[in-house]
């Protein structure tokens, strides 16, 4: 496995997040842990991928990697190894650190002993994300000291020395990465890996005890941290002045992967100017940024998303009595929202300095080109659960639904989402909607959302009685990041075998009387099931179950089975359609005449289109693939 | 100063986050600097996709508007998708085989006519036209389509490296028995454009 190869001065190809495990394993990381979510995770997949290949062949994996229920136990379990010594790494994307910010907050005020990494993968433009926000103001929420790399090889190197720095604060810190690093290949220069310290030591305290008495003496200790993370910041490779050309007046402040732009534009517009790049932007290097605006009378700050940077060079200027110019957001020049590119930040520039903008514009092609969007995969459990469940009362109900997969329910045909804020959600707003109105409630998350947030809206319903159907699509895997095992599988992140833990039996632990068991392919049973629940006064439960068919025909490959090909009879075709405008299976689609055909490319062969066919119409091919 | 800017576009599952990947390999190998970018997450199976690959004086993987040297795309209008890259020098090498989106067989949006596709594309850059089916149908494997696209790729010329250290990182990174049928799946993409 080139990832793992010992040989410093070596230079191997790496995606950020495979980087950054890089830089852990350079490290010697002793516990890693993480709840999934892009743009974060390869970051652990990689440590799994790891664990798993040294489980196969019985052999040490040298750390302990678990995919954790949620976010905010990820956060635990890693920060009480690093409280005990040990060199500790938790990931997540942005929103996660919501889930884990009660534990977060806190933690900093008592810190650890053993290094540790707090990874957040912020998601500018939400490419697979319900918000933007920007996970930079954690760091000056909180107070931890935090590393913003550029390129892979610096998220690397950043998380290699991150586990120094947070070793010498005796603090967790934060490694704030966006999109556009996580899911970037470039060159790495390996380094030598590190031999793990293996068994921490838990040394007794009451400053470990966050009493309201311990919490006051804990907070001023924050603050001397951050104090003495800052004189760290001011000598930090990571903060460095570039000159470009021959600077004089101009200077930009920058990070992250607006270096990139900033760079590549000072390069393009043979401009002189002078570029702070900040990769430990909390705290700041204080008297670095005071030279930096006492060197320039012009600065533009470029940075995405919120003007962080931007608002805290504005306070250093006032503190300073400078008169200097900043320009940036405030100035309308830049956008706070969205990623940035090279495109953007040229424009930017170039109306800043009031020169001419040489990048071309291109014309627009002028024919209409037909989407892509993602759909719900041929064979999706999903689609006939949705189907059975709108069978079951097509008119008058509402459908909160929740993080994963089955959002995509959303789509056309089936539009079976009406409401969604963050993990868990599903069955919170389905208590409040059965509260606020006289529709019926049929809520939807999956099962790797129930064990994630899902288990107290549980709790809520059944407590207060609220009429309401909540279901857990059971598909046995985290699906929508990359099949990831949860509680409710029988294996876990390293590869060993796990406790499985069934939905249906924490429902009723739960105190929900009414908890059914259905096979979503049986479309005429969910349906019945549906029905009932709908009629049942209180709160039901539907588990819908049936393994995501990704894994499951790549297991019937595995064992040399093969997968149904489904075609249409189009002398029984009566043209109804119902597969298509009801079903709506991405597999099939309208030949020229109107008829109905299936892509033997996509079909996966769940029989679902047959089984829902009035007229018998859709038969198995005799071959398979 | 050079720097090459490729862009690769496709359809999810056709193999083009592989192909950017070998080609970051492949530059790695030739040292020259290299980034990649790709998309994750929502882009699944049948979602558009676009990775963009630079190599040389670059700092970061993101191509400018009508700067790309080269656009390689396995769907024909996935090429107009992300025509927006191109200039009046750049080369669109497309795979000729549509791949029609879920959207149309539902009868919502409509697939254009693909001689209209073809004849705007030509307004932008050059156009050459690939049938990769085919080509990887004869190589031995339909699933080499990204590496006749590579091989295409290579037999453009905008690579600052040899075209043998592209084959040799392609053949890499397929297990041994798909080898040959990798090597002549490439060498067919490279003569497609070359002669």
């Amino acid at each position: 496995m080139e990832i793992l190869e010992d040989k410093p001065g070596k230079k191997i190809l790496l995606l950020g997040n495979e980087a950054i495990t890089r830089g852990a394993l350079e490290a010697g990381v002793d516990v890693a842990t993480t709840y999934p979510g892009t743009p974060s995770s390869e970051i652990a997949d990689t440590f799994s991928y790891i664990a798993r290949y040294f489980t196969k062949q019985k052999k040490d994996p040298s750390y302990y990697f678990e995919y954790s229920t949620n976010e905010k136990v990820a956060l635990e379990v890693a920060g009480a190894s690093a409280i005990s010594g040990l060199r500790a790494l938790t990931c997540m994307k942005h929103v996660g650190l919501n889930v884990a910010s009660d534990t977060f907050m806190t933690y900093m005020y008592i810190g650890c002993n053993g290094g540790h990494v707090i990874i957040s993968a912020d998601d500018p433009s939400c490419h697979s994300s319900q918000n933007e926000q920007d996970n930079r103001y954690y760091a000056l929420f909180s107070g931890a000291p935090m590393l913003e790399p550029t390129t892979p090889n610096e998220a690397k190197e950043m998380t290699r020395i991150g586990f120094e720095i947070s070793e010498k604060l005796k603090s967790p810190i934060l490694l704030r990465t966006t999109t556009r690093l996580n899911h970037v290949r470039g060159p790495i220069n390996l380094k030598k890996i590190k031999k793990p310290r293996k068994k921490g030591k838990f040394e007794r305290s009451p400053m470990w005890v966050t009493t309201p008495a311990i919490a006051r003496k804990r907070h001023p200790e924050l603050l001397k941290m951050i104090k003495k993370a800052g004189e760290i910041s001011e000598k930090s490779e990571f903060n460095k002045i570039i000159n470009v050309g021959k600077p004089k007046d101009w200077g930009i402040v920058t990070s992250g992967v607006s270096y990139n732009y900033v760079r590549e534009v000072a390069d393009d517009l043979n401009l002189d100017i002078r570029i702070l790049k900040l990769g430990m932007t909390h705290p700041l290097p204080r008297k670095m940024c005071e030279k930096f605006i006492k060197s320039c009378k012009k600065i533009i700050v470029v940075e995405e998303l919120e003007p962080i940077l931007e608002n805290q060079f504005k306070n250093i200027a006032y503190d300073m009595n400078s008169d200097i110019e900043l320009f940036g957001k405030t100035t309308n020049h830049f956008s706070r929202l969205f990623e940035y590119n090279l495109d953007i930040v040229t424009e930017g520039i170039c109306n800043i300095l009031n020169i001419k903008n040489p990048i071309k514009k291109p014309k627009k092609s002028d024919i209409k080109l037909p989407s892509r969007p993602p759909a719900l995969c041929p064979g999706c459990p999903h689609r006939a659960t949705y189907y059975a469940a709108k069978l079951a009362k097509p008119r008058g109900v509402i459908y909160p639904t929740d993080i994963g997969c089955y959002t995509l329910g959303r789509a056309k045909p089936l539009e079976m989402a009406d409401l969604l804020l963050c993990m868990g959600s599903n069955a919170g707003t389905a208590c409040g909607l059965s509260v606020a109105t006289d529709e019926k409630i049929i809520s939807f998350m999956g099962d790797s959302t129930f064990f994630h947030s899902g288990i107290p809206p549980v709790v809520n319903a059944a407590h207060h009685n609220h009429d309401v159907v909540l279901t857990v699509l059971d598909n046995r895997t985290t699906a929508m990041t990359g099949h990831q095992p949860h509680p409710g599988t029988e294996f876990d992140g390293m590869g060993r075998p796990a406790k499985k833990i069934f939905v249906e039996e924490v429902c009723k632990g739960c105190g929900i009387e009414k908890v059914e068991i259905t096979d979503p392919n049986d479309i005429k049973k969910t349906t019945k099931i549906f029905k009932e629940a709908l009629d049942y006064k209180g709160p039901a439960v539907v588990v819908s179950k049936s393994p995501c068919i990704l894994l499951e025909n790549r297991d019937k490959r595995k064992r040399g089975e093969k997968i149904p090909v489904y075609t249409v009879d189009q002398d029984k075709c009566k043209k109804c359609y119902l597969c298509i405008s009801k079903f709506g299976c991405p597999a099939l689609y309208y030949g020229e005449n109107k008829e109905v055909f299936i892509d033997e490319q996509q079909c996966n062969g769940c029989g679902n289109c047959a089984t829902i066919c009035p007229f018998d119409a859709i038969v198995v091919k005799e071959e398979g693939k | 100063m050079t720097k090459t800017n490729i862009v690769l576009t496709g359809v999810g599952g056709q193999g083009v986050i592989t192909a950017a990947n070998i080609l970051g390999k492949a530059a790695v190998k030739a040292g020259v600097n290299v980034f990649v970018s790709e998309v994750h997450g929502m882009a699944q199976r049948g979602g558009s996709v676009n990775c963009t690959v630079r190599l040389g004086d670059v700092y970061g993987p993101l191509v400018q508007a009508c700067s790309a040297d080269v656009i390689v795309s396995t769907e024909p209008i996935e090429a107009l998708r992300y025509i927006d890259y191109s200039n009046k020098d750049t080369k669109i090498i497309t795979d000729i085989n549509p791949v029609v989106p879920f959207t149309v067989s539902t009868g919502d949006e409509v697939y254009p006519d693909i001689e209209k596709v073809y004849n705007k594309i030509k307004t932008y850059g050059k156009l050459y036209k690939v049938d990769a089916v085919k080509l990887a149908k004869k190589a031995g494997a339909l699933i080499t389509k990204n590496v006749v696209m590579l091989g295409a790729l290579a037999g453009s010329g905008v690579l600052p490296f040899d075209k043998k250290i592209l084959l040799d990182t392609v053949l890499e990174n397929v297990p041994k028995k798909y080898k040959e049928i990798n090597k002549k799946a490439f060498e067919s993409g490279y003569n497609s454009i070359k002669k």
